[in-house]
């Protein structure tokens, strides 16, 4: 195996950086779309509802089924994985982020009102802050689902971890199926001890995590 | 005949330096209403789950109508008992028919005698049998739910019954409601009572004697007015006398 | 692309409809042994602090794995097939069962044991009349979970011989044919809503006192 990394390095770098990639522009997009929902879900608390009953559906159709689904009006390709990737995190972070912010104790918030703060304002001064533990803790689960479904985008040719895997196992190379199945668990075990690892050192305030 | 007997009970936890209960002897006939007082970790909870072999004494035995109860199943024990805590502890995927019913299903009554206990109990403590049956305990109020658990722990008939707080988390009308009712019942059925509890006025007002807990040990043993006329020490003085302050207030604000 | 789909599904109807039932084959066997597993070890480790560390965390870190990875890794031990692919979805649904099974038994509260043990139960009962019945929706939560991982992943399955509606997919795929790639997807997701809308409904049923109105 060792020796495979030392005459290929390039075919199972590359991989791991694409998978990065992939994580990392899904992760800002939909962390951007998750804030001025969640944002507009304070507004208007009916339209959380609806959101987290849409959201959810959509989140347990299968990516595969996604992937396909979508092929046929935006292509083959990172774009759609993109996408479908957007699309199961909104359900993981709306749900955390508005169960997170809807458990900051009320009595906080109506002091925060009686001084004359505006929503917003209650929003990103006190009901963030409190509630940063969840929130956290959505984004973490989010990540994690992203890396695993990731694996699943090399087969609409998005690249990733997962072309190691569909290529071993289209040549029965055991080689790369280590490979590919080494770093990208290693990659979800590692950064989620990492996520949980800052998120309990920043223990001083209460939240709870929502498992999917 | 003597109901109970504690014959010098006393229990140290593992985990503590101290007897949580401290060489406890007192006897209780039967039909007596007995409140157990004192604040909470005086030992009185433990004391009342000792009685039912929810906790072994360290040392010291309890006798139940001549028998030591060391020498008996728990489980025969505790089924010759009732017993009620704070938190009630209505099982919530049972109906109210089924949480009154659960012991006598166990011990395997026929159902034209269950239906009947069933309906007798929800009479007793004034609940339509024809509403509130097939109810879950999740669909009753605070009060309505501890009905049910007295109900539960009456469904036996047993001769004892243990109470743990019973009305601890009820609000003040309601609780004033309920204890009327438990004398009530008291009187009629000519049970033994066993009532644990913090608040004095609770415990001088159902009480025919009472059992004043401090530390583990019991500091006096009475008559609710022989305790008042004869206070057994500083203690039971000053408990007495934050009593009689309050009422002193409401005599104040009286117009 | 309308008519193209009919046209396949017209010429292909017993063929979908044998990978519908392997499909469900699958995932339902592969669910049975997760629960057979699950449940009973997720018990054990509640019963005792230490067995609850030691048996949770390792069922946390596979609970992160990649899905893809885990039905992959087998193929060097056991070939390809339905035996590796069966064996992947169970390992796949067995952490959130067997986490569930733990949190489900440690949140019956004490006195809800204590109260049961006082009027006489003994703890053979206490388990079979309370602590069973009361962790059994956090239990049934996690097979949900599992069911709905199970069927996705026996998506994937298809790509390792083990048959099943992923054959579709796939097929549409390496053809570059988005009517397949569709019939494939809308079945799939289907499968997937369907069988979480007919638990919840059963689990509705099972459990009256869930969805009453307080």
């Amino acid at each position: 195996m060792i020796e495979y990394l030392r005459s290929h390095p390039d075919k199972i770098i590359n991989p791991f950086i694409e998978h990065i990639e992939l994580v990392l522009v899904t992760l800002v997009i939909s962390v951007a779309i998750a804030v001025i929902l969640t944002m507009l879900c304070v507004r208007f608390e009916r339209l959380g509802f609806i959101l987290l009953q849409l959201f959810s559906v959509i989140y347990s159709i299968p990516s595969l089924a996604l992937f396909a689904l979508l092929i046929p009006i935006t292509g083959l390709g990172f774009k759609t994985a993109v996408i479908v990737l957007v699309f199961y995190n909104q359900y993981l972070l709306l749900r955390n982020f508005l169960v997170g912010i809807g458990e900051v104790d009320p009595a906080v918030t109506e002091a925060a009102k009686g001084i004359g703060m505006k929503p917003m304002q209650v929003l990103w001064k006190i009901q963030v802050p409190l509630a940063r533990k969840a929130l956290f803790a959505g984004i973490r689960l989010a990540v994690i689902s992203t890396i695993g479904i990731g694996t699943i985008a090399s087969s609409i040719n998005a690249g990733g971890l997962g072309d190691l895997l569909f290529d071993g196992l289209r040549t029965m190379n055991t080689v790369k199926i280590l490979w590919g199945s080494i770093l990208s668990a290693g990659l979800a075990i590692g950064i989620n001890a990492l996520l949980k690892y800052i998120s309990d050192r920043d223990s001083s305030q209460t939240g709870h995590e929502r498992e999917p | 005949m003597e109901a109970i007997a504690y014959q010098g009970v006393t229990k140290k936890f593992n985990n503590s330096e101290v007897n949580s209960v401290d060489h406890v002897s007192a006897t209780i006939a039967e039909g007596e209403f007995i409140t157990i007082l004192g604040s909470s970790g005086c030992g009185k909870t433990t004391l009342l789950k000792m009685t039912n072999r929810l906790y072994e004494p360290t040392e010291g035995k309890i006798i139940l109508f001549g028998e030591d109860i060391s020498t008996v199943d728990p489980i025969v024990v505790r089924r010759r008992m009732g017993y009620v805590i704070q938190q009630v502890g209505l099982f919530p995927h049972m109906t109210i028919e089924d949480n009154i019913a659960a012991i006598p299903k166990l011990s395997k009554w026929d159902k034209e005698r269950i239906n009947n206990r069933v309906t007798e109990l929800l009479e007793l403590i004034d609940l339509d049998p024809a509403t509130y049956r097939k109810r879950y305990p999740s669909q009753l109020s605070g009060g309505q739910q501890q009905r049910v658990g007295l109900a539960r722990a009456l469904v036996t008939d047993p001769k004892i019954m243990l109470m743990d707080e019973p009305f601890g988390a009820i609000d003040a009308i309601t609780r004033l409601n309920l204890q009327n009712e438990l004398k009530k019942i008291h009187d009629e059925m000519k049970k033994t009572f066993l009532l644990v509890t913090h608040d004095i006025n609770e415990a001088f007002k159902l009480g025919d004697r009472v059992m004043i807990m401090n530390a583990g040990r019991l500091l006096q043993f009475d008559t609710p007015r022989n305790i008042v006329q004869n206070p057994a020490d500083e203690f039971v003085d000053t408990l007495i006398r934050s009593a009689r302050d309050q009422e002193e207030f409401w005599e104040a604000v009286k117009i | 692309m309308w008519q193209k789909m009919c046209e396949y599904i017209a010429d292909n109807y017993m063929k979908i409809l044998l990978q519908v039932r392997d499909h469900l084959v699958i995932s339902l066997l592969a669910l049975a042994a997760a629960v057979i597993i699950g449940v009973p070890i997720g018990y054990l480790a509640s019963k005792s602090a230490k067995g609850e560390k030691y048996l949770t965390v390792p069922f946390q870190m596979l609970r992160v794995v990649p899905s893809l990875a885990i039905l992959v890794l087998l193929i060097p031990v056991m070939g390809t097939g339905i035996k590796p692919a069966m064996t992947a979805l169970t390992v796949l649904a067995i952490p959130p069962i067997l986490l569930n099974t733990v949190v489900g038994f440690r949140e019956v509260p004490a006195f809800m044991v204590e109260s049961a043990s006082g009027i006489g139960m003994t703890d053979r009962e206490v388990l079979k009349k309370v602590r069973i019945p009361m962790a059994l929706p956090m239990i049934l939560a996690g097979i949900r979970t599992g069911l709905v991982e199970i069927i996705a992943s026996a998506t994937l399955a298809a790509k390792i011989g083990a048959g099943g509606l992923g054959e579709i997919i796939f097929t549409g795929l390496g053809l570059n044919r988005p009517d397949l790639l569709l019939i494939g997807g809308i079945l799939v997701a289907l499968l997937s809503l369907g069988s979480g809308f007919l638990f919840d409904h059963i689990v509705g049923r099972a459990l009256p006192y869930k969805n009453l109105k307080e």
